[in-house]
């Protein structure tokens, strides 16, 4: 029934840009949108005439409520010179942007345009926790909610099921959170950009200049068990096993694969996309894995033509800690059950097999949810193009993927980007 | 309660209208005997608003989960009479019966679909 899909015409990205991440009190989407243009602009190698670009494709999950303001395609699409052009907002909860690139590889591949922005944008820190908290819930199922459910408790079934399921504990979420650290030291775009050792000397500092009892944690590991530097959110999800709240926005420029060479000389190309949907907690036969992600997963490596084994890297919608081990399997990267263990094993490192989420994931580089699927592309297209600096997956990787993940797994994608 | 599909007697809860195995709405009403087993838990420290007002928090989580009933079908459920503080304690596969709570929504009393241990009082 499943058939293989292509597109008419080829796609290929040329420039991408993104904002920094983090919590700005004096900053919202605008200035971190045009923050995000800006670089995208200067990332395309022969250069680039806004006027060029034919439409505008941005993701946004809820602005509405974290700032209470909606409308941001054609708000943004002032703000950037781009009006009379069309705008057009997609919505996919986390997985908002990557909605927006795929209907702007649509866009491209029908022939209708030559060249589209993508973008991402999502201004969460205006509010309280509790507000944010809400605003996301809003993408929850009702059902999950109404018993008590947050996003944190959703999560932390599900690692209560891979954990019987399997034999994993805490201690291997923790390598997740431990790894994620790591790489996000060395991205200085990333909103939590220092290793678990940096936080652990940064709170020991504090807790000597106000005369407390200074710490002693001898590891990570240490520090991560303590209570009260990592206290329980939602069994078993800790604190650290957490994203962050996230300002932050990203922008793409995709045309048509016979223009690429008029903007760069080393292009990226779409060489697989795959979207599926998937269903809550008590309608899921198996809580440990993602359905959704399977399926977009087979889509996007078909598309291809590769099996997963030769994706060389990729990032993955690490939310919570529990996440990314479920999506390193989902992608088939790792047989079921055995992605904590190649975790633990180092594989998943920089410097492993299958570097995961080299730019620090959401946990670390930080999850402005609109923004998040742009900028998991974001960082596929500085690996593949040689631009991670001390984060720089080596052997110059030609295939790198990217999975985003909508709500508690109602919708997922994947993007294959392909260097020729 | 929960429905069953005639055609392919598939069991849903909470009751679906269409079936979304055969796309049958030839829908049955089907009373669930209330047992079933813990298959997956979360304890909760930072609620939902309406479960902070009612004084859940850090101090006192609260125990959320799915239930395989005898039917087979599933249901996310509140899980009572469990040593929320320890979730050590509380084991994937235990044995549960339903115990329906009353309590505050938010927007005046509701009823909440609520599990505890078969063995319980």
């Amino acid at each position: 029934m499943r058939k293989k899909r292509k597109l008419s015409r080829g796609v290929a990205l040329v420039g991408a840009g993104m904002s920094q991440f983090g919590m700005f009190r004096d900053r919202d989407s605008k200035d971190l949108f045009l923050e995000a243009f800006q670089a995208m602009i200067a990332s395309v190698d022969k250069g680039l005439d806004p006027a060029d670009i034919d439409a505008f494709y941005l993701g946004n999950y809820s602005n509405d409520f974290f700032v209470r303001q909606s409308h941001w395609g054609a708000i943004l699409s002032d703000a950037l010179g781009l009006v009379p052009r069309p705008a057009t907002r997609t919505e996919g909860a986390c997985a908002s942007s990557a909605l927006a690139f795929r209907e702007g590889v649509f866009a491209i591949a029908s022939g209708f345009y030559d060249a589209v922005l993508v973008g991402g944008v999502e201004d969460m820190s205006k509010g309280a926790t509790e507000v944010v908290a809400e605003g996301l819930g809003m993408a929850a199922i009702p059902y999950e909610r109404d018993v008590g459910f947050t996003f944190p408790g959703v999560f932390g079934t599900i690692a209560t099921a891979y954990f019987d399921k399997f034999g994993a504990s805490r201690e291997h979420l923790m390598n997740v959170t431990i790894k994620s650290h790591d790489n996000a030291a060395r991205n200085p775009k990333a909103q939590l950009s220092a290793t678990l050792e940096d936080v652990m000397a940064a709170k020991k500092k504090r807790a000597e200049s106000k005369g407390r009892t200074v710490p002693d944690w001898p590891d990570p590991k240490a520090f991560l068990r303590d209570p009260r530097a990592n206290p329980v959110v939602a069994w078993p999800i800790h604190l650290f096993d957490c994203c962050p709240i996230s300002d932050g926005a990203c922008c793409l420029l995709l045309v048509g694969e016979e223009l690429a060479r008029n903007f760069t000389d080393d292009p990226l190309y779409v060489a697989g996309i795959g979207q599926a949907s998937g269903r809550g907690l008590h309608a899921s036969e198996d809580l440990t894995t993602f359905e959704a992600t399977r399926y977009a997963a087979r889509e996007a490596f078909d598309m291809a033509g590769i099996a997963a084994d030769e994706v060389q890297f990729a990032e993955v919608h690490d939310c919570f800690s529990i996440a990314e081990l479920l999506h390193i399997e989902d992608l088939g990267f790792f047989p079921a059950g055995h992605g904590y263990k190649a975790v633990e094993e180092g594989q998943t490192r920089l410097d492993g097999s299958r570097p995961i989420n080299t730019s620090g994931g959401l946990k670390c580089k930080g999850h402005p949810v609109g923004a998040t699927g742009a900028a998991q592309i974001f960082e596929v297209w500085t690996q593949l193009r040689g631009q991670a600096g001390e984060r720089q997956v080596p052997g110059h990787p030609r295939l790198g993927a990217a999975q985003n993940l909508g709500g508690t797994g109602g919708t997922s994608t994947v993007t294959v980007l392909e260097r020729r | 309660m929960g429905s069953r599909c005639l055609p392919c007697q598939a069991v849903f809860v909470p009751p679906r209208a269409l079936c979304p195995r055969c796309d049958s709405s030839a829908m049955e009403w089907q009373r669930m005997d209330g047992r079933g087993k813990l298959v997956a838990f979360t304890c909760i420290a930072i609620g939902t608003p309406a479960m902070l007002k009612l004084g859940y928090g850090r101090e006192n989580p609260y125990c959320t989960g799915v239930v395989e009933l005898e039917e087979k079908a599933r249901v996310v459920a509140r899980i009572q009479g469990v040593d929320t503080r320890n979730p050590g304690t509380i084991s994937v596969g235990m044995p549960l019966r339903v115990d329906f709570l009353r309590e505050d929504g938010g927007s005046g009393s509701r009823t909440v679909l609520a599990f505890k241990p078969l063995t319980a009082g």
